[in-house]
């Protein structure tokens, strides 16, 4: 078994009107390459997924960010911040971008449901705040809950340092952040991997992501800015 | 020292040896600068850290785009660790960061499960206002652009030791310190104490007036028990909208220089 594709054959797989979920702390842990890659498509009408609407960190566009500069591309946003990135607001601003703000933990928790079959859960995030409003509330042991509910994709771009050829994968440090869970919350999961070794080469019992999430990978040894 | 050492100073000196803690970014992250050196406290990353480095010696290596490729070729996949710095090691704020000996990384959900778990000694915030609900404002300003509320709601709901860093009054002379907030609520019921640079301010819950807020939260006050050196009751009291307590002269504690 080979997942490892070109990254034109990777960018057939995603269509006008998908939900994408793009993982990625920052630019840490984030598919950069397949992100240019996108960037550089005709998509239209995409509905992202992801942690941070390209903050800008000292001069350095994040890479989502390159997403929002193709107009017509971003239709649809659900993040947990957007940081000082002049354009993005400016999108919100102008009716072209409509963005949905999810507290990170319930993001990340909403995509965790969402890829292991889990129809929602309840939160003591947002009680009391716009977050909770209409939404479906509970009193459990005498507290307030929110109900918030899955999130899934037609596609997720992940990255990892280093795969084996099935998908088997490994991070550094903060790299793993939300690439785990969105790649198994993807109907179509692509796997950026700065290095690629042969099956075989990776402990089992050292695996962070399981192959059989993936089902494609592409190469990309450096990141792209 | 500017107000926001002087704040960060004092939060310091409330942690103890083994606490495991959240800086919130801005000056909450100050803190990090004077934990005292014979203590070792467990600072949380929210992207998926357990024991940041105190500082960042990297100071430099964003300045144009090569220096920055240039470390970051040198410091990735099996080049450079946790020590020396690795591309794939950041803090919450998304800057390259060491860890300290005995910390450990994980992915997203495991670290909001210590946030929102309730597995945190305590947590550091800014604020925009707090009233006597014990509630926090502090990511939306109406009619000014909304930037996201990041991890703080998750962190608010979960953490029982919640500290705000703030500055006493807001730069236009409004009080910051309230009633009842009128800004959008991050949090309610969730503020432990305030410590701005005048003073520290323990949330007292309860009382005879029970009155309650639309959440059905109790009101309570805030109990001022410590004041920076040469500042005075009145100056205190009259920046807050919110009615304080305080400790008689001879409880009260004088705060750090």
């Amino acid at each position: 078994m080979d997942k490892v594709i070109e990254m034109k054959d990777a960018m057939k797989l995603i269509h006008d009107g998908d939900t994408v979920m793009i993982s990625g702390f920052g630019n840490i842990g984030a598919p950069c390459n397949l992100i240019m890659a996108m960037s550089e498509t005709e998509l239209r009408d995409i509905d992202l997924i992801c942690d941070n609407l390209g903050e800008t960190v000292r001069g350095f566009d994040q890479c989502a960010e390159r997403l929002l500069q193709q107009k017509g591309m971003i239709k649809k946003a659900t993040c947990d911040f957007i940081g000082p990135n002049p354009r993005a607001g400016r999108r919100i601003v102008d009716g072209e971008l409509a963005v949905t703000f999810v507290p990170f933990g319930t993001l990340a928790e909403r995509i965790r449901c969402g890829a292991y079959g889990i129809g929602g859960f309840y939160t003591k995030t947002g009680v009391g705040t716009l977050v909770e409003e209409g939404k479906e509330t509970k009193v459990i042991n005498g507290e307030k809950y929110i109900l918030e509910l899955p999130l899934r994709a037609d596609v997720s771009l992940v990255k990892a340092w280093k795969a084996d050829r099935m998908g088997n994968a490994l991070f550094k440090y903060t790299g793993e952040n939300m690439n785990t869970i969105m790649a198994a919350a993807g109907d179509i999961a692509i796997l950026e991997a700065e290095e690629i070794v042969e099956v075989g080469e990776i402990d089992p019992g050292d695996v962070r992501l399981p192959g059989p999430f993936i089902d494609h990978i592409v190469h990309c040894p450096r990141e792209v800015l | 020292m500017d107000w926001r050492n002087i704040i960060a100073k004092n939060i310091a000196l409330m942690l103890k040896d083994g606490d495991f803690v959240n800086l919130g970014v801005g000056v909450p992250m100050l803190v990090g600068n004077y934990i005292p050196d014979d203590i070792t406290v467990i600072l949380e990353g929210e992207n998926g850290s357990a024991g940041l480095g105190r500082q960042l010696p990297f100071e430099g290596i964003y300045d144009d785009a090569e220096t920055f490729e240039r470390w970051e070729n040198e410091h990735r996949g099996d080049q450079g660790d946790y020590r020396t710095g690795h591309k794939d090691m950041a803090n919450a704020g998304s800057n390259v960061s060491t860890l300290i000996e005995g910390a450990c990384t994980f992915d997203v959900p495991t670290s909001f499960g210590i946030l929102r778990g309730g597995h945190l000694d305590m947590t550091v915030l800014g604020a925009l206002q707090v009233d006597e609900y014990a509630n926090l404002a502090n990511w939306v300003i109406p009619g000014r652009r909304v930037n996201g509320m990041g991890g703080s709601m998750d962190i608010l709901a979960g953490t029982k030791n919640v500290t705000i860093a703030m500055q006493h009054e807001a730069k236009d002379g409004s009080a910051k310190i309230l009633r009842e907030c009128t800004l959008p609520l991050t949090a309610v019921h969730c503020v432990t104490r305030v410590v701005t640079e005048k003073c520290i301010m323990e949330f007292i819950e309860g009382g005879e007036a029970a009155a309650h807020d639309r959440n059905g939260t109790k009101r309570g006050h805030y109990r001022v028990t410590a004041m920076y050196p040469g500042v005075s009751e009145e100056e205190v009291q009259s920046a807050c909208e919110a009615e304080l307590e305080f400790v008689s002269r001879s409880e009260m504690k004088s705060m750090a220089e």
